[in-house]
């Protein structure tokens, strides 16, 4: 699925409407998430993200739960996409993360 | 290794008896704009069954043997390196049934696919089998559920099966 061109990627997310950006947006309101990475591994189709998500929101969360809170947040671009990874950390566990 | 999974056709067979045209009123056509915003108590059911054909069940795209997305792949791998027992195993081909595939989806209130579920009940999908896979806590689960290979073959009284 992946885009042949620089011209065709840029095309085709037109069209999907989904990028890095306009997913991170939607997740720092939602969530309150105070640091959002996003990778499109797509190659431009706009079908195939990598999320790293930190939010106080995960905070005593299990793993399922915190999936099911940005599934909650992105529902419908998550419909659109074919392939969503998000990590999801809590302040406390990014910190912990990033020291390591 | 790679040999441990059976596949099974997607939920036609058993959707089968259920779709039968007896006169349901929930198939007139007021319902009609509800049943395409929810899916069907018929679609339910069937996946009810569905979820408690075996301990494990995954559903996902393609099959163990030949799977369409490196997603189900990944997550056949891990089930075979957890040492899953075919016998208590089962996937479903979502790509076979498109009823199953948007189904599903609603049914665990998750986006994506594959989904994984352990005596009926929702695990998660390839990141959390991924995750709990390299912290220990699926083979923890795997192990209490009792839905592994023997670790040798043992010749005392087998349990019940």
């Amino acid at each position: 699925m992946s885009a042949r061109t620089d011209t065709e990627a840029a095309m085709t997310q037109a069209t999907s409407g989904i990028t890095p950006d306009s997913l991170s947006t939607t997740l720092k309101d939602k969530l309150g998430a105070s640091h959002v990475n996003i990778q499109d591994l797509s190659g431009g189709c706009g079908q195939m993200f990598e999320a790293i998500i930190v939010s106080p929101q995960f905070t005593k969360k299990t793993t399922l739960a915190r999936h099911r809170l940005v599934n909650g947040a992105l529902k419908e671009e998550i419909a659109t996409i074919h392939a969503w990874t998000p990590k999801c950390f809590t302040p406390e566990e990014w910190e912990k993360k990033k020291g390591a | 290794m790679n040999k441990i999974m059976l596949s099974r056709s997607g939920l036609s067979a058993l959707a089968g008896q259920a779709l039968r045209p007896y006169r349901n009123p929930l198939l007139s056509s007021r319902f009609a704009a509800l049943q395409r915003a929810f899916i069907s108590t018929e679609t339910r059911k069937a996946i009810d069954s569905a979820v408690a054909t075996a301990p494990v069940v995954l559903f996902m795209k393609g099959t163990p043997e030949t799977p369409q997305c490196g997603f189900s792949r990944a997550s056949i791998q891990i089930l075979g390196l957890q040492g899953v027992n075919p016998q208590k195993f089962t996937a479903f081909n979502v790509l076979e049934d498109e009823e199953l595939r948007a189904g599903i989806k609603e049914y665990s209130d998750w986006p994506t696919i594959p989904q994984l579920y352990v005596n009926k009940e929702f695990v998660g999908g390839t990141d959390i089998m991924m995750s709990m896979h390299q912290d220990g806590s699926l083979a923890k689960l795997l192990e209490e559920k009792g839905v592994l290979v023997e670790a040798e073959e043992s010749d005392a009284s087998s349990t019940s099966s």
